[in-house]
Parts: C-alpha cells; sequence; structure tokens
C-alpha cells in the first residue's frame, strides 16, 4: 500500500531517484539544490542506494560525468539549479544531440546579477532550446511522480532524450508537503529498465561524438529535431502519464486546464503559482467572473494543439512569466502569442511578467490580474506588457 | 639509445584501436603515440576524447578510426566524462546489469584540453580517485586551431598567439609543469613519455591502465606543422628533447621519481631548437637562458630521484 507521509519535496525527489534504482549520480550543490543531493548522498552512504555518487568539482562536470555514465548505459540523474544550470550550459546541447537518456530536476533559481538564490524561471528559460524534454511541475506529489515518469519517458527507445523535470526553488524545494510514496513493487512495473542500445562497451564499439562537417550538419540537426517533434516522442510521454496514472492513480497532460469551461479571459501558468492562481480563479468564479487557467506542464516540445485546443473560445489570455527577456517579449508569452497567432479567431494576449528573484505573488495579485483581463474584455488595453509586484 | 632505432615490428602488439584512414598531418607525432597507446590499451578500453585534433582527425562524421569504444564531448571536460565512464560501468557491474570485466576508461586530451581549460575537470577526476588513465597529448600550442599558445607552450616559441616580432621573443613565460602539478594530488602513477621511445611509452600507458586508481600519461608529441620541422625529423625531435632534458622521461610510482633514462651528459639545448622553425628567431643569449632553466630543472628532477 502506498502511504502517505510529510516530506520535504526535496527529500521527495531523493526518494524517487532512489526508487527508480539510479546507477549514477553525479552533482556539484547549489542552493536551492543542496536537500537533494545531500538525501541522495546520504542514501547512499547507508546502502539504501546501490549508486555510484560521484561528488564532482563543478556543474560543468556533473552534466559531462552524467553524459559519460549515460553512455555507458547506466541509469542516471542529476539536479542543478540557477548559476549551475548557467555553467552546465554548453553541456547540455550534447545529452540530446547525442540522444543519451538521464534525469535532472531542476529547482529553478534567478541568475545573476545581482546574486540572488531564491526562485524564478530564468534559469529554465536560458536552456529552453538545449533539446531537452522539460516539465514544470506545481506541487511536491508532482515533483516525485515526475522523476519516475521522466525516466519512464528518456529511456524509451523511441525517445533516447534527457529530461527536465522543473520545479521552483524554495516554493517547492523548501516546504513539507504530504507526499503519497508508492511501493517499490509499483514503481517496478512502471519503470522497466530497458538497455540502451548504443551503449560503450568493447563487446560492440561505438564512436559517439563525431564532429560534423558543413555537408552534413544541417541533416544531423534536423534528424534530432524531427526526432524530438516527432508522433512517437509525444505517444510516449502521453502513454507514460497514462500507465502513470493507471498505476498510481495521478493522471497528468501536457496542459492542465482548470475551470476553463465558458471562461472569457484565461491565465497561463506554469510551476508552483499556479495553485495560487487557482485559488484567485476560484474567487472570482464565486463572484461570477468567466475565469479560468491553464497551466503548462509539458514546455519542451511545446505542446501547440493542446493549447490553441484550450484557448480557443477565450477572448483574454494573461500569460505569467517569471523571467525577463530585456528588450523583447517574455518567452512565455511569446511562445503563447505565437502559438495562436495563425488562429481565426485569437484572442488579445497580454504579459504579466512577475515573482523574480524569489519575490512571493499572492492570490491578490492574481486577482488583480484577472480583473485588468476583465477591464481589457470592456475597453481593449493600449499596453501589451506589465511587471508585476514591483515598487517604482 | 641507437638500440631503438632498430624497427622490430614484431615486439609490438598487432592490435590497432586507431585504424588507417584518418586524417592527421604527415609525420604527427600524436597520431604515432596515439597509435602506441592503443597497442598498449587492447580492446577492452573506452577511451573519452577531448576536442582538438585527435578527435578532429579521427571523428569526422559518418567516418571513425576507431576500433574501441570511443566518446567525444566537448574540449575542456574530459576529466569528468571519462568519470562517468568508469562510474556507469562500475555500476552496472556491481549491480550485475552487465558482466563484470576490467574495462580501461581512458581521457585524451592536447596540452590545451589538459593544462589550460581542462584543468579543472581532471583535478577533479584525480582528486576523486576514480579509476582512470588520461593521457595527455602535449604538442606544446592550440595546433587544431592553427597554433595558438597555451600554457604548456615553451619559453621563446613563436606562436599565432605569442609570435615573435621585433620586442618579443614569442611564448614570455616557461612551460606549465603538468605531470608536477598532477604528481602533486598524491596519485599512483604518473609518468613522462614520447613516442619516440615506443617500448618506453607502451610500457608505460600499459602500467597506468592497470594501475588502481588515477594514472597519468604526459606525451611530449612533436608537431611538425606547428613546430616548423621536416614531416620526417619527429621521431629525432622527440629524441633531441629528451637527450637535451628538455623533456626527460620519468615515472612517479606512489610519490617515488625515477628518471627512465639518464645521461650523463645532456645534448646542448641548441641542437633540438635549431630545427624548429618556431625557435629560429632566439638569440644566443636566449638560448644560453634556456640552456640554464633545462639544467635547473633537471637537476631538480634528479634530486628528486634520489630523494624519493
Amino acid at each position: 500500500m502506498a502511504k502517505r507521509t510529510p516530506l520535504e519535496v526535496s527529500v521527495a525527489v531523493a526518494e524517487a531517484a532512489k526508487m527508480a534504482d539510479v546507477d549514477v549520480v553525479a552533482a556539484y550543490p547549489i542552493t536551492p539544490q543542496t536537500h537533494i543531493v545531500e538525501t541522495l548522498a546520504e542514501m547512499v552512504a547507508n546502502g539504501e542506494l546501490n549508486a555510484n555518487y560521484i561528488p564532482v568539482e563543478s556543474e560543468h562536470s556533473a552534466m559531462s560525468a552524467c553524459l559519460g555514465s549515460s553512455a555507458t548505459g547506466a541509469r542516471t540523474f542529476t539536479s542543478s539549479a540557477g548559476q549551475g544550470l548557467e555553467l552546465m550550459h554548453e553541456t547540455l546541447y550534447i545529452g540530446p544531440s547525442s540522444r543519451l537518456p538521464m534525469v535532472m530536476s531542476v529547482c529553478n533559481r534567478a541568475l545573476s546579477g545581482p546574486l540572488s538564490v531564491w526562485g524564478d524561471h530564468s534559469d529554465a528559460m536560458a536552456v529552453r532550446d538545449t533539446g531537452w524534454i522539460q516539465v514544470f511541475v506545481e506541487n511536491g506529489q508532482q515533483a516525485f511522480d515526475h522523476i519516475l515518469w521522466a525516466f519512464r519517458v528518456s529511456e524509451d527507445h523511441q525517445v533516447l532524450f534527457p529530461v527536465m523535470v522543473h520545479h521552483d526553488g524554495f516554493h517547492l524545494t523548501h516546504v513539507i508537503e504530504p507526499i503519497t510514496l508508492p511501493e517499490q513493487e509499483e514503481v517496478d512495473r512502471f519503470l522497466p529498465k530497458p538497455r540502451y542500445p548504443y551503449a560503450l562497451h568493447p563487446d560492440n564499439p561505438v564512436s559517439m561524438g563525431c564532429y560534423a562537417p558543413p555537408f552534413i550538419y544541417s541533416e544531423i540537426k534536423r534528424a534530432q529535431d524531427e526526432a524530438f517533434r516527432s508522433p512517437e516522442v509525444k505517444q510516449s510521454i502521453l502513454k507514460a502519464w497514462e500507465d502513470f496514472g493507471n498505476i498510481f492513480g495521478r493522471y497528468y497532460m501536457p496542459v492542465e486546464a482548470y475551470r476553463t469551461e465558458g471562461a472569457k479571459v484565461l491565465l497561463v501558468t506554469m510551476g508552483s503559482f499556479s495553485e495560487t492562481a487557482m485559488v484567485a480563479v476560484d474567487n472570482k468564479r464565486d463572484e461570477g467572473k468567466d475565469v479560468g487557467i491553464i497551466r503548462l506542464r509539458l514546455w519542451r516540445p511545446f505542446p501547440y494543439e493542446e493549447v490553441r485546443d484550450l484557448v480557443k473560445d477565450a477572448d483574454i489570455v494573461l500569460v505569467l512569466d517569471r523571467c525577463i527577456s530585456p528588450g523583447a517579449q517574455a518567452p512565455v508569452y511569446s511562445e503563447i502569442r505565437s502559438c495562436l497567432y495563425q488562429e481565426e479567431n485569437r484572442p488579445q494576449v497580454f504579459s504579466f511578467t512577475g515573482g523574480l528573484g524569489g519575490r512571493d505573488i499572492v492570490v491578490d495579485d492574481f486577482e488583480q490580474m484577472i480583473d485588468k483581463g476583465f477591464e481589457m474584455l470592456q475597453n481593449g488595453s493600449e499596453k501589451e506588457f506589465e511587471i508585476i509586484g514591483v515598487r517604482e | 639509445m641507437e638500440t631503438f632505432s632498430v624497427y622490430v615490428p614484431k615486439l609490438a602488439p598487432k592490435y590497432e584501436g586507431l585504424v588507417p584512414g584518418h586524417r592527421f598531418c604527415i609525420g604527427c607525432g600524436e597520431a604515432l603515440a596515439v597509435r602506441l597507446a592503443s597497442k598498449a590499451l587492447g580492446r577492452d578500453t573506452v577511451i573519452t576524447c577531448a576536442t582538438g585534433c585527435l578527435e578532429i582527425c579521427t571523428s569526422g562524421f559518418p567516418q571513425t578510426s576507431w576500433n574501441v569504444p570511443w566518446i567525444h564531448t566537448l574540449f575542456e571536460n574530459v576529466g569528468a566524462v571519462a568519470s562517468g565512464v568508469e562510474s556507469g560501468l562500475k555500476a552496472q557491474m556491481r549491480k550485475g546489469k552487465i558482466p563484470e570485466k576490467k574495462i580501461n576508461s581512458v581521457g585524451m586530451a592536447g596540452d590545451g584540453g589538459t593544462s589550460d581549460i581542462g584543468l579543472q575537470a581532471l583535478s577533479g577526476a584525480l582528486e576523486r580517485g576514480h579509476d582512470f588513465l588520461y593521457l595527455c597529448f602535449d604538442n606544446e600550442a592550440y595546433m587544431n586551431t592553427g597554433v595558438q599558445r597555451s600554457s604548456a607552450t615553451p619559453y621563446g616559441a613563436s606562436t599565432t598567439t605569442s609570435p615573435a616580432g621585433k620586442v618579443s621573443i614569442g611564448q614570455k613565460t616557461w612551460k606549465k609543469n603538468l605531470p608536477d602539478i598532477v604528481a602533486a594530488h598524491n596519485i599512483p602513477y604518473v609518468a613522462t613519455a614520447c613516442p619516440s621511445y615506443p617500448f618506453d611509452l607502451m610500457e608505460k600507458v600499459k602500467k597506468g591502465a592497470e594501475t588502481e586508481g588515477p594514472a597519468y600519461v604526459h606525451i611530449f608529441s612533436p608537431c611538425p606543422t606547428g613546430w616548423r620541422y621536416p614531416v620526417d625529423l619527429t621521431v629525432r625531435i622527440g629524441r633531441l628533447a629528451v637527450e637535451s632534458g628538455v623533456f626527460p622521461l620519468y615515472e612517479v610510482e606512489d610519490g617515488s621519481y625515477k628518471l627512465n633514462f639518464d645521461f650523463p651528459k645532456l645534448r646542448p639545448v641548441r641542437d633540438y631548437l635549431k630545427a624548429q622553425g618556431r625557435f629560429r628567431h632566439l638569440s644566443d643569449d636566449e638560448i644560453q637562458n634556456i640552456q640554464q632553466r633545462v639544467e635547473k630543472e633537471y637537476k631538480k628532477l634528479k634530486v628528486r630521484c634520489q630523494e624519493t
């Protein structure tokens, strides 16, 4: 029987990696990820987890060691955040292009300068185009669930792409939530260990990471992108969620709708703030306002169809970004707007940016955003962008 | 030394880990060294390769010159990737996912990838005590990108980013002593080698691979393209470097230093320098300066050999 127990979310993430029976963990400590890797190191030290824990000297080396480990066919896990993810940057492109499965939990953190260890999505947006499958989770249970899900997707022979599970630094990593931990037998049933087909081993020598001259580079990158956005990868992602639901009783989707029926104003959020926004939506619904929320879970490959389908009846779409794109539109807003541009009845899309560097966005703030949405519905808006929760 | 000039192919393993058809320059000392090393390592080897000449000359997609499993990811991370390869194989063997077998995890990089940009990853891997062998093929500059200076470039050498000019002798700093820095990590085996001494090189690579824990072999790899000497002189240049004391061949086993080839009298460094275009501009005074430095370093090494 699965048991529900209070756990710090970081500990839950480590529990998930343990239940996935990872072979290698290579990680460098960084706030707010530390509790995850400390817990894993402790599990290895106590013999609860049979894995090689590589305490590398930098995040660049963490991801590099993961590449080597994954290339031998070992189930490989790491975790990072903020500056750490940025120090990894060039190494992040190698996994997807060499089709190396692995899972990284990213504890989303702002980027320097000024230095901030607190949460926002700047780090996630900086690695948007690295070719990893990326999901955002909203609470501790989802964080736990998606580590297992990520291994299942990543190692599927139809996929073989690494997976990032984004969860908000501090707002999730450092809170204690009731988490339902499954039985090991259930995890094993959900998560078999397919043998990596191109593993580095003398019995079957392969050359991995050959360089590509101009006559072939474009073809290789196209092949990578076609595979990444293929129906096979999408099917694997959906099937893994479906099987997960059937075994564990919690079902997930690429984009999750909440009270969107007949909604004229729609909020679009990602990550833990979605739950706060849902409370605001409830309150506004109680006031009789037709407002709903859609939460992006799957960030890459981007779920265009699902977003279009959920947004088609709305008049105003309010997108919340927790990242600034200096001199340009905020990244999630830009994605949503471009996704809807070709639609015949496209809604007006408005950009809110907030929650930077650990600044909270509370229910009141979301209610004000929703009010602005209804004002726009009435009177239109000259503006397309507003930064919220910031002092003048 | 003359006995080593006899070509004795039957004494070397027939096995080739690096097969013909690669794209190295004619007379490349690194190609020779890698071929010898791969013979010494044998089939049960996984190679992690840094970006550089070695990677570019052996791996143009969709071809490969490698008979052994081989991975290249980036420039500065060979120590880390090789750590991952070693840990991945070990963990899977321990957990019964793949059969138990001695497999050499071997990192290969140039002097830039080792003593400059890859130094941190190497130091980390050495300090953590991974069971792996690191081979640095030192051709004393960034040859793949067109002969730019590295910290392994010797004093006085003219490179494209340390050019000799009216007010410059070229490289103004003395070569970073990587084997010494590696030895300071207190790893079980450190050695220097040169393909001009093929059996010594193979012996050291083999010893390094058999060592439990980290092992490092620094391989002097003459480069006709970057050092500007005729392509048929590679083996001779290597010998002159060793015989003049510019690049002494030694081992550090568990902290104990051993000079493998000692010479009662070192050849003048002039013999070594004069054959190479990169040193052609050096005045007699500068050559004398280098001579003194080489003698001083050589003496230091000999003292260490006696003391340890």
